[in-house]
């Protein structure tokens, strides 16, 4: 028992070891420090905001907002108008451009993969995505409003719409890309046509990841202000004609908050608590169902 | 002693390596799939050279060799799933009911039908397990719904798991375990009624158990199948295939008989690699 000897290892100098692991400590805490204290300044400005909005749109949320339409200053009047507006506009663009983006994301994962024409089209939905949002604006402007003679819903519709594509084509695609190769050929190796395995096996494979994708685009199109300007413009009058301009609560916001009415600028409050709440809301649940798919 | 040890062991079954080979029943001369002057092509890397090769009706091909020898190659010209893959070429016979399989005018679907697949991975679909066995049912028939029933029952019957989903038909099937999802695709690969059922390395991701059953089922299903199974597991193909082939480099070096080629294999390269001096 005794005989047990412990191998000597290499022989190190105990003070440079010791100098060695206090500077590293020291690094240590001060990249902690620093990681800490920009995380607290983020947190603190995106608190500051919420505690606003919170607090501004509470005071100003009644039942009005939400049964009223848009009123001159001074007297009574809500949100109803831009809210359904608002409505109206996001779904429509959502339902016109998620089709649309899901054939081109199902096209560029499942039969151009490694093409040049894939690759060009992945380049410049890739560029939408990230196009200012006044410039599809200024787009549809050119395209259907000047032409048409006038601001309209549906000129808004196709501007959220052309908002909405590129980002379905990227989650449609990343979905598809992470179905596994082999059960794309146990689909096939069962005698399957190749437009069998998408429909029935592929997207059913990638449909919650595709479901969580268009929920983050209706988050996006809601709260979008600048495309609206050009195209829908805005109605203070309850109208839910998409041929006529229609209201819709960022545009509002937008007008609202820059007027000099206080209770058109407690209105702009009570909308973009609204939104933000919607908004939360789409996130939780997109979320939630990315999850549940894992 | 060294009289008796040679008394107690059976001659002509226990091999190289003490792989146990089945019984050394002769082979089926009628063929089901005869490969002729077979070359495959990965672009200008010349992946399969010129096999020569024939699978007997209803009997068990066993293919082995070392990583990139071409056994999985060879298995997935015979249902043409390179054909997915540009630059993926073949040359030469396939034949396969008076037709070659690799001509360009062949019908996949109707091919893919003839010649099912088993996947090294269990590749269940995202669907109900019933729906998993109709999907492929449907491809090429229209059955009513009574007759689909049958047919749904006579595969999962066949490929051994009746018994463990006959009540959960209608939930998910990517909550069966490994070895579950593996047998639940086997029912799918024949309940469109193929006549070769390719396996390619079909235990390597499952535990012992769920091998041992898969390989009992191979056995059981090449009363009505012809079956190629591609394995790295050389006691596997010892203990599942009546004939075996061993490829080397995109080469067949060697087919024969199970228990000739485990036994008393011609080529010295089969020798080397079934006692393991290489692969």
């Amino acid at each position: 028992m005794s005989a047990t000897t412990i191998a000597p290892g290499p022989v190190k100098d105990a003070a440079v070891a010791l100098a060695l692991g206090r500077r590293r400590r020291r690094t240590d805490r001060m990249v902690r420090a620093l990681c800490l204290g920009a995380t607290l300044l983020g947190l603190a400005f995106l608190a500051s905001i919420l505690l606003t909005l919170t607090w501004r749109g509470f005071e100003a949320m009644s039942l009005r907002v939400f049964t009223m339409v848009t009123a001159p200053p001074g007297s009574e009047g809500g949100l109803l108008n831009a809210i359904v507006g608002s409505l109206i506009q996001a779904l429509m663009g959502t339902a016109i451009g998620t089709p649309i983006g899901m054939l081109v994301g199902t096209y560029l994962a499942e039969y151009a993969r490694g093409s040049k024409l894939g690759n060009a089209v992945r380049f410049v939905s890739d560029i939408l995505l990230s196009a200012p949002s006044i410039l599809i604006g200024l787009f549809v402007y050119q395209l259907m409003v000047l032409p048409f003679g006038g601001f309209s819903g549906w000129a808004g519709v196709a501007a959220l719409a052309i908002i909405v594509i590129p980002i379905v084509v990227r989650t449609t695609e990343d979905m598809l890309q992470l179905i596994p190769n082999t059960l794309r050929e146990a689909v096939i190796g069962l005698g399957a046509p190749k437009w069998r395995m998408i429909v029935l096996v592929c997207w059913r494979a990638a449909m919650s990841g595709i479901i969580t994708g268009v929920l983050l685009a209706v988050a996006r199109v809601a709260g979008e202000t600048a495309p609206l300007l050009f195209t829908s413009l805005g109605n203070n009058a309850w109208s839910t004609d998409l041929s006529k301009p229609m209201s819709s609560l960022p545009v509002t916001i937008y007008s609202f908050a820059g007027s000099p009415f206080e209770d058109w600028i407690a209105l702009a409050w009570a909308g973009a608590l609204l939104i933000t709440l919607g908004v939360l809301g789409l996130n939780i649940l997109a979320r939630s169902l990315l999850r549940s798919r894992i | 002693m060294s009289q008796t040890s040679e008394v107690t062991k059976p001659a002509g079954t226990t091999g190289f390596g003490g792989l146990q080979a089945r019984s050394g029943a002769a082979l089926n001369t009628v063929v089901r799939v005869a490969i002729r002057n077979l070359d495959f092509f990965y672009g200008d890397n010349r992946a399969l050279k010129a096999i020569n090769l024939d699978l007997p009706d209803r009997q068990v091909t066993g293919m082995i060799g070392p990583s990139g020898c071409g056994k999985s190659t060879l298995l997935r010209v015979l249902n043409r799933m390179y054909s997915l893959y540009p630059g993926q070429r073949a040359e030469g016979e396939v034949m396969m009911d008076g037709r070659n399989v690799i001509a360009p005018d062949m019908d996949l679907n109707e091919l893919r039908a003839k010649v099912g697949m088993v996947f090294q991975k269990p590749t269940p679909f995202p669907m109900t397990i019933r729906e998993n066995i109709a999907f492929g049912v449907r491809l090429h028939e229209r059955l009513p719904k009574n007759r689909m029933d049958e047919r749904i029952e006579w595969a999962l019957t066949r490929a051994a798991i009746w018994g463990e989903v006959k009540d959960r038909l209608d939930t998910s099937a990517m909550g069966l375990s490994g070895g579950q999802q593996q047998r639940l695709c086997i029912a799918r690969t024949i309940a469109v009624r193929p006549e070769v059922i390719l396996f390619d390395e079909p235990t390597s991701a499952l535990d012992p158990i769920s091998t041992l059953k898969i390989e009992e089922l191979i056995d059981e299903l090449k009363r009505d199948f012809t079956i190629a199974i591609v394995t790295h597991n050389m006691q596997q193909a010892a203990r599942c295939a009546d004939q075996v082939a061993f490829f080397y480099l995109g080469e067949l070096v060697e087919v024969a008989p199970a228990a000739q080629l485990f036994t008393a294999p011609r080529e010295k390269r089969t020798q080397e690699y079934i006692t393991g001096r290489f692969g």
